[in-house]
């Protein structure tokens, strides 16, 4: 007996859909020695959180372990009864989950659940448990360490809740945590802090983790050695900083080549140019919840300008109020320096046809009933008038565009296309009205690095062929870098700074710019500690947001 | 605390306004009717004097208005008018027969109570018996109990109740004589006695409400299983059972509420027509015999309770549903 | 006593199931499925195994019981022959549904549970019985097979020809077995008023009880063939029911998706007028309007059922209203909703275009539900003599007007049979509608567990 915790060996999962057993792994490896983390990287549908599952012996409902076996300290896993596999769980082998706000039980209270794990295997008394939940609290720096515990779930914010959520999971003191991707969904300065207190915690009990993500700059800081999946294959394995500076395959070497798109700089825009849509002193409430202050922009012809800020920014709502789905309160909405009637319904069908729009979700975007032919073919039939083999023509050179072969996709539905394929489709169906302008709202957010990448391109493509402008929204500053050519920063519907890209990314910055900027994790597995370093760990994230307030 | 109390007075306040607008229905729905109630006393052959004598002496001669007032007013005091046939219903009514009851409300009153007493019976079987049924069903989805209860439970809740009433009186009444088929109860009757008598109408109303309420406990726990702090339960290494009792149920409790409720005020209308087939002295009873005669004043009385008693069944899971709810309960 | 009895029965399954446990541990060496089962299962187990050993017991018993002692378990005969019948019968129907039909159709029915192919047998059954339950005429014939080209054409004239041979394939079939069924003359051996020489006879056929050949279910009271009413019954319950269902859903379908599409002063006048509506119970409702309908109709029965329809089409509707606003709500909120909004579409196109195609699925399976809930309301109303009128021969008032035979259950089972047949006749429909149902929902819903 080595110290080695979890031994993997030829791992085969295989997941029911439509009646058949089709395989999601096949065949996958793993060695996690004690105190040491594992980072679990790739794409969506890589099977990166199946195979943190099943190391704990736990598959989803729909999935089951087809061959192979899974040793946790020289237990067998899969051999193992209910009873034994129930006495490790949550006892020697914990997890914490992607979203905390929905792996907390909205009807208890926290400290109840996490005292609930040791009580239960028999480790602490209720009353112990508590006082040393308080103290896993003030360690990972939670705010009122004492009484937060006393709150239920509602009553937290997302960073905190992930790190109430940490401090369940050491609860018992395991020896092996799993992480599921648990800062995907929060904002990156919030991200920051709660990264930082995982790792300290982790660190200071000699916890053995399995770090899933698909963030390669998150793993840096967080994994001792990095395993990379792709489609249910492991790609390569190696420490942390020989993977950074040295991937052997092409595919992680693909995946990290993805941060180097970036556009050449445009030409400064010519002064006095009158721009395609300009916002102007606009103010937006919902009801009576004010959402916009004052926002001020521009976006002139085949330029790109994005629009950035963390959920709840009101970037989305500008997107709103500019196409008229909310009628902003007070201000104007020029197109070609003419004003625009406020409310949609009031705008002509030219008006309407002028700005289109793309959604992050290509699932709801798509009406799943309809084929692509039809979904391309309404707006130019409806803007253009075409209809018979016309109609069909112009289908056939849109989908061109997006290069998607005619006459392969043209009868298919929604739900028979890929993540990427179905944005191209939204993209198309915008192209189909022949705008001037289109919206993109977090249009790369939910797809894969490599996939968005693709997606990029081809905006940047039909932006120098058709001269179209866009609006960029987006919570991704990677994004920012290699399309904008103008900069807006939002907070609290308020714009904090806009301007050029190259200035926007220059010092000086605006302090909450200069938070955002810093926030963003980087490629070098040494960054977070040189932050903590420069700034102190009070310095980052919400702390940091609430001190500028 | 506070934001709750309000949302709840909001709901009693909706509650009392939606009880309102129901009376006007109610009160214009039966003053459509054709001619006016005088000449439906008096039938067709009524002199024109007599029925103006009559019209004078149930008001007839003032206004919609007017008239629906004095009547609201009259519900209000618990007057509920005269009935038209009174003398045809005192020896129904189970209450003392030698007198007759005159008034709408003294006709209504003992079998309101015998109402009760019947949906009372059935709640105390129906409501834990489901409630379990519908946990187990939870635990061991997918089983083979799951889906005989399944099949089961889909089979009682489609049959109309005559057919699940008169399937009990032919095995537990006729071919093994274990209880009475006729359920004729009065007044002072010993509380075993009348509960025997009582028990078939029960019987029939449990079968009827049972399933909806242990599919719905059983579909409102299934739904959360899915959730990611179910998972997380389960990682945690907790037992199946307490992963539902503890995790699940508590969280799955607004749903359960509503479908109780809904489900005692299915009773309501399922009561009518069960305590037609067991010529049981109730509320159900009076009103079906009143529709056929065309008995006004009763069947708008019944009427009126039937909703209130409806409405305050949804008012009273909306209320308790807002109260399980830790969001409302706890505010930010 | 009788307490005592079921508690020992329980402790004695406990053991009994605990039994089957170690037994099961033993013979399959420790296996995972008996090494983690709980005693709760177990349980379960042997109280399943003990119920089954009952019925084979009491079925055993009842086959070979003779004379007096035979009339107690006639109806358990019944019940257990009815349910291993259509059984055998929906497990053929699935088979033949797997081998004939498209791609699609053959996977459907490979997937489909027992529960749902027995219901969808007994729909067609319903369908084919109501339809011809009386002489088919040839006007009827002839509008169908216009209605059929029609339909054809104008979906071959919007390009969709496969659908449009579709169409004429169904509508030729419907045809031919209408043509047949010309040729061999109404189900129902007599008309559904027909007052016949005999009354009260025994149903059976068997004349040394009483019964009659010439009318296998005997006749009632005033000597008319339950047999030809339980057909015609089939035609005028089932008909008037399904006709209800279409007019509520006309009314509450459109008024929902509207209100769920535009929203604003419209939605909150329809919302809280049904709220108010479904605030008072439905029969107790229905009750109150046919009240006062009896009244307006005076002698004209026909105009009675009439108002019918409409009184618990409108009750109805207020539930359709609520669940198609919902289901319209749930896709109003999509972008792609959102994306034809802004780009200037219209309000037909939205609705007939946009969110009618995705909000098929749930409705079916609400008309469904909604089917049986009217079918029930009616059938409860005519129970109670304020449903469908006579001379029309239906099943609620059929049930009404047998009910006191079912006393004599104990010496002539026969004599019972007729309103539990015209009651089983509703619960069997409404019974096989929620299997199909159920099932619907079970897929669409895409739960796993």
């Amino acid at each position: 007996m080595s110290d080695l915790l979890v031994k993997i060996r030829d791992l085969k999962i295989e997941g029911r859909s439509d009646e058949v057993w089709n395989p999601i792994i096949n065949g996958v490896d793993l060695d996690l020695h004690k105190g040491e983390v594992l980072g679990l990287i790739g794409e969506s549908g890589a099977g990166k959180s199946t195979v943190g599952l099943a190391s704990m012996g736990y598959t989803r409902d729909g999935v089951r372990i087809s061959g192979g076996s899974v040793e946790f300290d020289g237990i067998d896993l899969l051999a193992a009864s209910a009873a034994v596999k129930r006495g490790l769980l949550g006892k020697r082998i914990a997890y914490v989950a992607q979203s905390a706000a929905a792996s907390f039980n909205p009807a208890h209270k926290l400290i109840d659940q996490h005292t609930e794990g040791p009580v239960q295997h028999g480790v602490m008394s209720k009353g112990d448990s508590e006082k040393d939940g308080m103290e896993l609290y003030r360690k990972l720096r939670l705010p009122n360490p004492d009484s937060i515990g006393f709150r239920y779930p509602h009553q937290v914010s997302g960073g905190q809740l992930q790190r109430a959520m940490t401090a369940m999971a050491m609860a018992c003191r395991p020896d092996l945590i799993i992480f599921d991707e648990p800062t995907t969904a929060l904002d990156v300065t919030t991200q920051i802090e709660v990264l930082a207190s995982i790792r300290e915690i982790v660190e200071e009990y000699d916890t053995a983790a399995i770090y899933i993500t698909h963030d390669l700059a998150v793993v840096a800081q967080m994994a001792d050695r990095i395993k990379v999946l792709l489609k249910g294959d492991e790609v390569e394995e190696a420490d942390t900083r020989t993977m950074l500076s040295d991937p052997k395959e092409d595919y992680t070497k693909s995946l990290w080549a993805v941060r180097e798109f970036q556009r050449p700089a445009k030409p400064a825009v010519i002064t006095g140019a009158t721009p395609v849509v300009s916002v102007k002193n606009v103010t937006a409430a919902y009801g009576k919840v004010p959402v916009l202050h004052d926002v001020s922009f521009d976006i002139h012809e085949g330029r790109t300008v994005a629009v950035v800020g963390e959920s709840g920014s009101g970037k989305s709502t500008t997107a709103r109020c500019i196409t008229g789905l909310l009628p902003p309160k007070q201000g104007v909405i020029e197109f070609d320096g003419t004003p625009m009637p406020l409310d949609y319904r009031k705008r002509t069908k030219e008006q309407l046809r002028q700005a289109q729009m793309i959604y992050q979700m290509a699932d709801t975007a798509l009406n799943p009933r309809k084929s692509i032919g039809e979904i391309i073919g309404r707006p130019v039939q409806f803007y253009g008038g075409l209809s018979g083999k016309a109609k069909r023509r112009r289908v056939d050179e849109l989908l061109d565009q997006i290069e998607l072969p005619g006459d392969q996709y043209h009868d298919r539905l929604p739900s028979e296309l890929s993540g990427g394929q179905k944005q191209r489709i939204g993209i198309a169906r915008a192209l189909a009205a022949e705008p001037k302008f289109i919206i993109c709202d977090e249009v790369t957010s939910a797809l894969d690095q490599l996939v968005a990448e693709g997606i990029l391109r081809l905006l940047a493509r039909l932006q120098d062929e058709l001269k179209l402008s866009y609006m960029f929204i987006t919570h991704d500053l990677a994004t920012v870098r290699s399309i904008a050519d103008e900069v807006v920063v939002m907070k609290d519907g308020k714009v904090v700074e806009q301007g050029p890209k190259t200035e926007m990314f220059t010092p000086p910055h605006h302090p909450y710019t200069d938070l955002l900027l810093s926030s963003v994790p980087e490629m070098d597995p040494d960054w977070l500690d040189k932050l903590l370093a420069e700034r102190g760990v009070d310095n980052i994230g919400d702390a940091a947001v609430g001190k500028m307030n | 605390m506070s934001s709750v109390l309000r949302i709840i007075l909001q709901r009693l306040g909706l509650g009392v306004l939606t009880l309102f607008i129901v009376s006007i229905v109610i009160f214009i729905a039966v003053n459509l009717l054709p001619g006016d109630f005088a000449q439906l006393i008096l039938g067709q052959g009524a002199t024109p004097e007599a029925v103006e004598a009559i019209r004078k002496d149930l008001g007839l001669d003032q206004g919609l208005v007017p008239r629906y007032f004095q009547w609201l007013g009259g519900v209000l005091v618990g007057d509920l008018g005269n009935s038209f046939a009174q003398a045809n219903f005192a020896s129904f009514a189970g209450t003392n027969t030698a007198t007759t009851a005159t008034t709408v409300a003294a006709q209504i009153a003992p079998r309101f109570a015998n109402t009760m007493f019947l949906a009372g019976v059935t709640a105390a079987i129906a409501v834990p018996f489901s409630l379990i049924l519908g946990i187990l069903a939870a635990l061991y989805r997918n089983s083979v109990f799951d889906r005989v209860a399944n099949v089961f439970t889909l089979s009682s809740i489609s049959s109309p109740e005559f057919f699940l009433a008169y399937i009990l009186i032919l095995f537990l009444a006729v071919m093994n004589p274990l209880l009475p088929s006729l359920s004729n109860i009065y007044d002072g009757m010993a509380f075993g006695e009348r509960l025997t008598r009582t028990l078939l109408p029960a019987l029939t109303l449990t079968l009827a409400v049972t399933a909806q309420m242990m599919r719905m406990t059983r579909a409102a726990i299934i739904n959360l299983l899915a959730s990611p702090y179910i998972e997380m339960a389960r990682l945690k290494g907790l037992s199946p059972m307490r992963v539902i009792v503890t995790h699940a149920l508590p969280n799955a409790l607004a749903p359960i509420i509503t479908v109780i409720a809904l489900n005692l005020a299915y009773l309501i209308t399922g009561v009518v027509v069960v305590e037609v087939v067991f010529v049981y002295p109730g509320i159900g009873q009076l009103f079906v015999d009143s529709v056929k005669i065309r008995d006004i004043p009763v069947v708008q009385a019944c009427c009126l309770i039937f909703a209130a008693a409806y409405i305050l069944l949804n008012l009273t899971a909306d209320v308790l549903s807002i109260l399980s709810n830790p969001r409302l309960r706890h505010p930010k | 006593m009788t307490l005592l009895y079921i508690a020992l029965a329980i402790v004695a399954c406990v053991g009994l199931g605990w039994v089957f446990r170690l037994v099961g541990q033993q013979l399959t060496g420790n296996a995972p499925y008996f090494r983690d089962m709980g005693l709760g299962s177990a349980f379960g187990f042997a109280l399943g195994a003990v119920v089954l050993l009952w019925v084979v017991v009491t079925y055993y018993r009842g086959m070979t019981a003779e004379g007096q002692d035979a009339n107690k378990y006639f109806f358990f005969l019944v019940a257990v022959h009815g349910l291993v019948a259509f059984s055998v019968l929906a497990y053929f129907f699935r088979i033949l549904g797997t081998q004939i039909g498209s791609e699609g159709s053959k996977k459907l029915f490979r997937n489909m549970p027992l529960t749902a192919s027995f219901g969808i047998v007994i729909i067609m059954a319903y369908a084919f019985v109501s339809l011809f339950a009386g002489q088919i005429s040839v006007t009827t014939i002839v509008i169908v097979g216009v209605i059929g080209l029609v339909l054809a054409e104008i979906v071959r004239a919007g390009g969709d020809d496969d659908a449009a041979k579709g169409i004429g394939v169904a509508f030729g079939v419907a045809i031919a077995i209408m043509v047949v069924m010309y040729f061999v003359g109404p189900l129902a051996p007599y008309g559904q008023e027909e007052v016949l020489a005999k009354a009260n006879v025994v149903p059976g056929g068997n004349p040394a009880m009483g019964g009659d050949p010439e009318f296998p279910l005997g006749t009632d009271q005033i000597g008319r063939d339950i047999l030809s009413r339980l057909i015609y019954g089939a035609q005028n319950t089932v008909g008037i029911a399904f006709a209800t269902t279409v007019l509520s859903f006309l009314i509450g379908g459109s008024l929902g998706l509207l209100a769920a599409t535009l929203g604003g002063w419209l939605d909150q006048v329809v919302s809280r007028a049904v709220d108010v509506l479904m605030a008072i119970p439905a029969l107790i409702f229905a009750l109150l309007l046919m009240t006062i309908a009896s009244a307006w109709a005076g002698s004209e029965k026909w105009l009675l059922t009439v108002f019918m329809v409409i009184i618990i089409a409108v009750i109805d509707s207020t539930r359709v209203f609520r669940l198609s606003r919902a289901v319209g709500l749930n896709i109003v909120v999509m972008d792609y909703i959102e994306a034809a909004k802004l780009r200037g579409e219209g309000l037909a196109y939205l609705i007939f275009r946009e969110i009618l195609p995705n909000a098929t699925a749930p409705l079916l399976a609400e008309f469904g539900l909604r089917f049986c809930f009217v079918f029930l309301t009616i059938a409860s109303l005519s129970f109670l003599g304020v449903g469908i009128q006579p001379p029309l021969a239906d099943w609620g008032t059929m049930v009404k007007d047998l009910a006191q035979f079912i006393n004599f259950a104990a010496f002539a089972p026969q004599v019972a049979a007729a309103p539990l047949l015209a009651a089983g006749a509703i619960a069997l429909l409404t019974v096989a509608v929620n299997f199909v149902v159920d099932w619907m929902l079970h897929k669409s819903s895409g739960l796993k567990e």
